[in-house]
């Protein structure tokens, strides 16, 4: 099965200002990119269930086509740097989306 | 409008104090760059820096790269533009800078004429503009408040490039300004020579982080954007980088939510029509960006408050029987310290116990829940309204936890390893932001007034 960290050459996190989380997938080619568009792979129920998140905190999923990338933004569960923040970068929170796969083709 | 003549900004640095290869910078200067500009902030180290007053770059590492900059720059008769300086962009960051800037004119007999522009804004005109409903939340953000706005230590507006063409044209040679939005330094002066706002804004938006959008990547290395008529080109001078299209449209997506929509002081930066070249193996040509204004003009402003004092212990435990059990110890410890301290007012203090190993490093979002480590890095924090009583607690529930007894306890000497003697570090004040919010100016220059000296004058 193809995992996602197979075929996309970044695969990151970072804040997008200090509400936001936003997670980048730049895919190595664009037919992996297509592929991925067209099976709707990065989806709102999917980031609810890797980060255990309500689906009204996914802010948006963009293709971005320049790039072969797809964004996805969600609320952050603290503002940034508040007491109880693990991470004030927000640049370590990528990891589950390192083993989602491409389905069972 | 063709004919004239390409521009061409060089960006030596992500952030002024993260260096830069000398032989990058030499070999950019022989390409003979119209202006230098350095973005030197970030609201991402987070609220402290900010509300401190204090820079997150190390004073002795911004002087080497201001010193190498301004020479040249002085030498050659060239601008230098230098955005969100010390780092957040407030009056202390900017005296911390300009100290700098005088320091090394001394050191170096540099003259020429120096703007100082100063991005605070007042609390008490905070208050009349959320009375005035002129305060705009940012979603998820929610709407501001009298209380955040008058607890804030520092509140900075996001200038756009006006400010700046303001002080350019009263005679500015070198101009050192509070917070920008960051493409602001590297678009002040092509916008002021007449070329197309959009091109500067975009070529400023991947200039702000230098060699980052390049492959491979770096923000201390140099990066040179040529701008024209019609688009702009992408070029590294270190021969071991290169644009390629991939890097410089990945740049793009970088710390925002929607790369085809980037808006800023004034308007919006519009990327569907933008086209990404690859025009050699090296160089990316970018067209067709467009700026829709705004109607109204905004600016972004961000405030940071004092929300408390804090301790931290670090500690690690290797046990197999603590491990299985860590919950119900911190269960047990958290209660032991409310029954001691019942004294202390609820609300007044805060312990935290984070977990390395488990989850610390993802929190709430993290989805492996079960421990599989086999040993646990320990970080116990204690934040309270004085730094007294978060040493208290902080040092309450490291002895607590150091001996606490448990079920099948087999280790009765203690329960962690402490790497460190003292155990405990006071971490000082600690911020939070309270405001992110966008604030409707009547005019994009009044709010930022130049302040002009010579170089070469005393502090």
């Amino acid at each position: 099965m193809t995992r996602l960290s197979d075929v996309a050459s970044v695969i990151r996190s970072k804040n997008a200002g200090p509400y936001e989380l936003t997670f980048d997938i730049i895919f190595k080619d664009r037919a992996w990119f297509e592929e991925a568009k067209r099976i709707n792979l990065i989806n709102a129920a999917l980031i609810c269930s890797l980060y255990g998140v309500a689906e009204e905190d996914v802010i948006d999923i963009i293709a971005f086509e320049p790039a072969n990338a797809i964004k996805a933004t969600i609320k952050r569960p603290l503002v940034s740097g508040a007491i109880g923040e693990t991470d004030v970068y927000g640049a370590q929170q990528h990891v589950p989306l390192l083993s989602v796969t491409f389905g069972s083709e | 409008m063709m004919g004239r003549p390409a521009m061409k900004v060089l960006s030596p640095t992500a952030i002024l104090g993260y260096g830069f290869p000398e032989t990058s910078f030499a070999a950019a200067m022989g390409l003979s760059p119209d202006v230098i500009a350095v973005d030197a902030g970030s609201s991402d180290p987070g609220p402290y820096y900010l509300g401190a007053g204090v820079s997150f770059t190390n004073r002795a590492a911004v002087k080497r790269d201001l010193l190498i900059i301004l020479k040249a720059a002085r030498e050659r008769g060239i601008p230098v533009l230098i955005g969100s300086a010390g780092g957040a962009g407030a009056r202390p960051h900017l005296d911390w800078t300009v100290d700098i800037v005088r320091e090394i004119a001394r050191q170096e007999k540099l003259t020429g004429k120096l703007a100082v522009i100063p991005a605070d804004v007042s609390t008490s005109s905070l208050l009349d503009s959320l009375a005035d409903g002129d305060l705009i939340a940012l979603p998820p953000g929610t709407p501001a408040t009298e209380d955040d706005i008058a607890a804030s230590t520092y509140v900075v507006a996001q200038m756009g490039e006006e400010p700046l063409i303001a002080a350019l044209e009263a005679g500015a040679d070198v101009i050192i300004a509070g917070r920008c939005y960051d493409p602001a330094v590297f678009a002040a002066v092509p916008i002021h020579r007449g070329y197309d706002k959009a091109l500067a804004l975009h070529m400023g938006k991947i200039l702000e982080c230098a060699a980052i959008a390049s492959t491979p990547g770096s923000g201390s290395d140099c990066m040179i954007g040529t701008l024209d008529d019609t688009g702009f080109v992408l070029e590294t001078v270190n021969p071991a980088r290169v644009c390629t299209v991939a890097s410089v449209a990945a740049h793009t997506l970088y710390e925002k939510s929607d790369p085809y929509r980037l808006p800023g002081p004034g308007g919006l930066l519009d990327l569907h029509e933008t086209r990404f070249e690859q025009v050699d193996p090296g160089r990316v040509r970018v067209t067709g960006s467009r700026f829709v204004p705004s109607d109204g003009y905004f600016v972004k402003l961000e405030g940071a408050r004092p929300v408390g004092y804090r301790t931290v212990s670090i500690a690690g435990a290797r046990g197999p029987d603590f491990i299985a059990k860590v919950d119900e110890i911190i269960a047990g410890v958290r209660a032991r310290v409310e029954d001691n301290f019942r004294d202390m007012p609820k609300g007044s203090w805060q312990l935290i116990f984070r977990i390395y190993g488990r989850d610390a490093v993802m929190g709430v979002l993290e989805p492996e829940r079960a421990t599989v480590s086999h040993e646990l890095g320990i970080v116990i924090e204690a934040v309270a309204d004085k730094q007294d009583d978060a040493d208290t607690i902080c040092s309450f529930a490291r002895s607590t936890m150091l001996h606490f007894g448990y079920p099948g306890r087999v280790s009765t000497a203690g329960n962690l390893a402490f790497p460190y003697s003292p155990s405990d570090m006071k971490a000082g004040q600690v911020y939070a932001f309270s405001l992110y919010h966008l604030l409707k100016v009547a005019d994009p220059v009044s709010p930022f007034p130049f302040e002009l000296s010579n170089l070469e004058d005393a502090a």
